[in-house]
């Protein structure tokens, strides 16, 4: 089976304050520590278990610019066959529709059976995935749990609320938006990263895909960010400061004071 | 007929010369002893290299105090003392065995120099040996088979009971000792009958009970006696020979060089391959041991060595509270694997991943390298490399559970597991009350002798950061000229490479080393056990590392340290040793002598403590790991302190301190009991 995941490379949550820039549009970005997308990390496992059982081909492939090269290593290194980079100057500051037309340009090109995504990323649209299949033209299963492989299709979990589950069958080619929890993502070491470090991966821009510079980037974007800032507090929140051991101990005479203990 | 027929002479029915069977059974015996010993040695031509030929004096001496001083054995006094004698009998009686094979072919052969009075001293020791020996056999019997002391039972999941190969041993062993008695009391019976001449016996020995025995037997039966005695002793003895290799049983003949071979140097892990320098690493296809034949020849030696004695699961943190890890099956399970793929004939089957065959992953993640059972193993088995080994193996395969991937990943991005940012490293000397009171250097800009290598836990951790705190003040007032690395220092990576993660450690290490060189300082000072073994044991080409506990005992015995008598006179105060500072850098006497120079400090010791330490759960990444088990390792060690009377547990380390303080919480004695940094307690103090 010829699968190809799109992942993303993301500032790290685990890793990272976060903190406003001092124009107040995006993040400070001066002291992130970046790595792949959560969400897209359990797709490559899924990906890579399920060539493992079936065989083929697992291709990781991201929009971004030359430093997005080291998440699609680390893919790389934990079994992902191959790896392409979509990078143009013009591709920068696409919005959500902008990222879904350059992976189907590439996407045509190839002859994938399944194509995944991470449910959602960094900024939490959740909508690359819906969109590249409504352009493939392809069925689509979003949130998914559970993956097994049939002849000529594949059957998918969902979790409804409520902690039910849903099974569906769906037909090859599809595209799937993976939920984490899935599997337990097997562990990408230096040394592995190092063993692919020499891999050649394509770069490829607008020219070499065929798209229309003006159809994304900033100026295909249907959608702006006007405004990046934190809410002011509402009526009856109170953020607690101090240390952790300091933090715990108003909570528990707050706790104790309405209490709640 | 003057005296009684010796085997050499004798014949079966009188035709048939004994001489032929006495000549046939060694060369058969030797024959098939030697066949097997070939096929045993083949795995170990297999496995990895591993540089065992160094320190010959250190070994040499290992040798005479472990193997031939079985200095280790009364640990477990009982079974200890036991084995000394057992032990010591096979030593005494391996001349008289190896000259009765011959006396087979050869009557009354003697082996050259104890012909005269030597062979008569020898004769009255040997005999008192074979006596000993039978009388531990009985005890250890019927310890054995009816007592059954509980570290030898075998959990289900790991086979089958090994009694009754034990109590078999046991009883070839008897049967040596009271064949030879009785071959040789036979002869002395029957010459007395025939002319009246008294040897001289060892009285209450097994030959001397024999003799009296025998008396007044026939002479007819004393011959069939001393011909059938010496063909059960000459059956038996070769026989035990060649069943030595099959079980157990082998360390009797492995023992020897296996103790020889030990580890002898402590707190250090074994390169990835020997041979392979570091920067070379990236060449190697695989790392770490994925198949049985991955192990070096030393570990499967070990394999072959252990006596299944239990000690080292008895003395084993993980194994006590119920986590999947019990280090005797470690090396049972390999063993058994050994066998199984190297059978005495026909092909060699080629090895499963181990963690999947005989192994599971959670086993191999449960040891938090404690070192309690290499310390305790009375044949000098390793357990710590082999884990760090197999764990090597399986980071290199990926299988890393989830709870350490982010530790890892956080280590690999910032350089410290909980994924902080590193500008925020030297915080802890941003505390107000501290900072009013105290600069702390930062040896990027300014210059010191001494660097205070803080390492994560206590440069981050709301909590321990006092450790780090009272480090500086304690340094400070003994007067140590020195700074701190800041955003500059890294993890020290102990548990980075003893968690397998080697590549991620080199990185670290290599991090370090450069920026602690360039800051030119002439030692290190540490308060984390764990970091100052990485440094002193890991690393290489830094300059000398101390323990602030080794540095506060110095200035106090120097007398430029001085301490105020104890704030809290009431308490009871107990030391418990730390893993690193203790077992691994044999760091015993410091942080006591530095209690009791407290006037009028009550101490007390746990029974546990030295070099049987226990355990408190681990430091470094093993705080991150979700083991199975049933209790905390710090709850039973809390629960220890308090028998021994103690209301405050001194430690020395911030892991122990994490580790102690949950498990007080966990053991419902909040109140009662406080854990307490070593270096809390002297700032404390500090006239």
């Amino acid at each position: 089976m010829e699968i190809l995941v799109c992942v993303k490379r993301v500032p790290d949550t685990a890793e990272n304050e976060f903190e406003l820039n001092s124009a107040g549009n995006d993040l400070d970005r001066d002291d992130l520590v970046y790595s792949v997308n959560e969400w897209d990390n359990y797709a490559v496992e899924e990906a890579i278990q399920i060539v493992d059982n079936v065989g083929g081909n697992v291709t990781v492939i991201t929009v971004g610019d030359d430093e997005s090269e080291e998440v699609l290593r680390r893919e790389m290194a934990m079994g992902a066959n191959d790896g392409i980079l979509l990078s143009d100057d013009a591709f920068e500051a696409s919005d959500g529709k902008g990222i879904a037309t350059i992976l189907k340009a590439e996407i045509e090109k190839g002859n994938y059976d399944l194509i995944m995504t991470g449910a959602q990323a960094d900024e939490g649209a959740g909508q690359v995935g819906g969109m590249v299949a409504a352009m493939l033209d392809m069925p689509y299963a979003s949130l998914v749990n559970k993956i097994e492989v049939g002849d000529g299709k594949i059957i998918v979990g969902r979790e409804i609320e409520g902690g039910n589950q849903e099974m569906n069958e769906i037909e090859l080619p599809c595209v799937l938006s993976i939920q984490t929890g899935i599997n337990e993502p097997r562990y990408v070491g230096i040394r592995g990263i190092r063993k692919v470090a020499s891999v050649d991966i394509p770069v490829k821009g607008a020219g070499d895909l065929g798209i229309d510079a003006g159809s994304v980037g900033n100026a295909g974007a249907k959608t702006r960010r006007v405004d990046y800032f934190v809410p002011d507090m509402g009526d009856g929140a109170e953020m607690l400061e101090g240390s952790t051991g300091e933090i715990i101990e108003k909570l528990i005479e707050k706790l104790k004071a309405k209490g709640g203990l | 007929m003057s005296s009684i027929i010796g085997p050499a002479s004798f014949k079966f029915f009188g035709i048939f010369p004994a001489a032929i069977l006495s000549f046939v059974l060694p060369i058969i015996g030797v024959g098939v002893f030697t066949y097997i010993m070939a096929r045993r040695i083949a795995p170990l031509v297999r496995a990895n290299p591993d540089n065992r030929f160094d320190q010959i004096g250190q070994r040499v001496k290992n040798l005479v105090v472990i193997w031939l001083g079985q200095m280790r054995q009364p640990r477990y006094m009982l079974a200890g003392v036991l084995h000394i004698m057992i032990f010591a009998g096979f030593l005494i009686l391996s001349i008289r065995s190896t000259s009765l094979v011959i006396i087979g072919v050869s009557d009354g052969f003697v082996l050259p120099g104890l012909g005269g009075v030597l062979g008569d001293i020898y004769n009255f020791v040997k005999d008192y040996a074979a006596t000993l020996v039978l009388v531990a056999c009985i005890i250890a019997a019927v310890r054995r088979g009816i007592y059954k002391p509980k570290r030898y039972d075998v959990p289900e999941k790991y086979g089958h009971d090994h009694t009754a190969e034990a109590v078999f041993v046991l009883g070839i062993i008897a049967t040596l000792m009271i064949s030879e008695s009785l071959y040789e009391a036979s002869e002395l019976a029957y010459e007395f009958q025939h002319t009246g001449v008294e040897h001289f016996l060892a009285p209450l020995s097994l030959v001397w009970i024999f003799k009296g025995m025998l008396a007044s037997a026939s002479q007819n039966l004393l011959q069939g006696l001393h011909i059938f005695t010496y063909f059960v002793h000459d059956l038996t003895f070769f026989f035990f020979l060649c069943f030595l290799p099959l079980g157990k049983h082998f360390h009797v003949i492995t023992s020897i060089f296996n103790v020889f071979f030990m580890r002898v140097k402590k707190g250090n892990i074994k390169p990835v391959m020997h041979g392979v320098s570091d920067d070379r690493l990236d060449d190697l296809e695989s790392f770490g041991v994925k198949t049985l034949e991955d192990f070096t020849w030393k570990h499967m030696l070990d394999f072959y060595s252990c006596a299944d004695c239990g000690r080292c699961s008895d003395q084993c943190p993980a194994n006590a509270v119920g986590r999947p890890l019990s280090p005797r099956f470690i090396t049972i399970k390999a063993r058994d694997l050994i066998f199984k793929n190297y059978p005495f004939s026909g092909e060699i089957y080629k090895s499963k991943l181990l963690v999947e065959d005989i192994y599971t992953e959670d086993e191999i993640w449960s040891c938090t390298t404690c070192g309690a059972c290499e310390e305790e193993c009375p044949l000098g088995i390793e357990y710590i490399d082999k884990m760090v080994d197999l764990r090597r193996g399986m980071v290199d395969e990926g299988m890393v559970p989830q709870s350490l991937q982010k530790p890892l990943k956080a280590l690999e991005k910032r350089g410290n597991p909980y994924g902080k940012m590193e500008k925020k490293r030297a915080e802890w000397a941003n505390d107000k009350e501290f900072k009013a009171n105290w600069q702390i250097k930062d040896l990027a800009k300014d210059a010191a002798d001494t660097l205070y290598f803080v390492d994560s836990i206590t440069s981050y951790d709301d909590n321990i950061q006092e450790i780090a705190r009272r480090t500086s003040i304690i340094l400070n007032k003994a007067g140590v000229d020195f700074g701190i690395l800041g955003k500059l220092e890294k993890d020290s990576g102990n548990e980075v490479l003893r968690f397998g993660e080697e590549m991620l450690y080199q990185d670290l290490k290599a991090q370090n080393t450069e920026a602690i060189l360039e800051t030119g300082v002439k030692q290190i000072v540490t308060a984390d056990p764990h970091a100052y073994n990485a440094l002193k044991n890991d690393y290489t080409g830094l300059p000398p590392v101390k323990h602030i506990s080794q540095v506060v005992a110095e200035k106090i015995a120097a007398g430029e340290l001085d301490l105020k008598p104890c704030q809290n006179p009431d308490a009871v105060y107990v030391y418990h040793d730390p893993c690193y500072l203790g077992r691994h850098n044999g760091i015993y006497e410091d942080p006591r002598q530095a209690l009791d120079a407290i006037d009028g400090l009550t101490r007390v010791e746990l029974e546990k403590s030295r070099d049987r330490s226990f355990c408190c759960g681990g430091g470094g990444l093993m705080l991150f790991y979700e083991p199975e088990e049933e209790t905390r390792m710090g709850v039973l060690r809390v629960n220890m302190a308090a028998e021994a009377g103690a209301t405050v547990i001194v430690t020395a380390c911030p892991f122990c301190l994490v580790n102690i303080q949950d498990a007080i919480k966990v053991a419902g004695k909040e109140g009662e009991m406080e854990a307490l940094d070593f270096t809390e307690l002297i700032e404390q103090h500090l006239a």
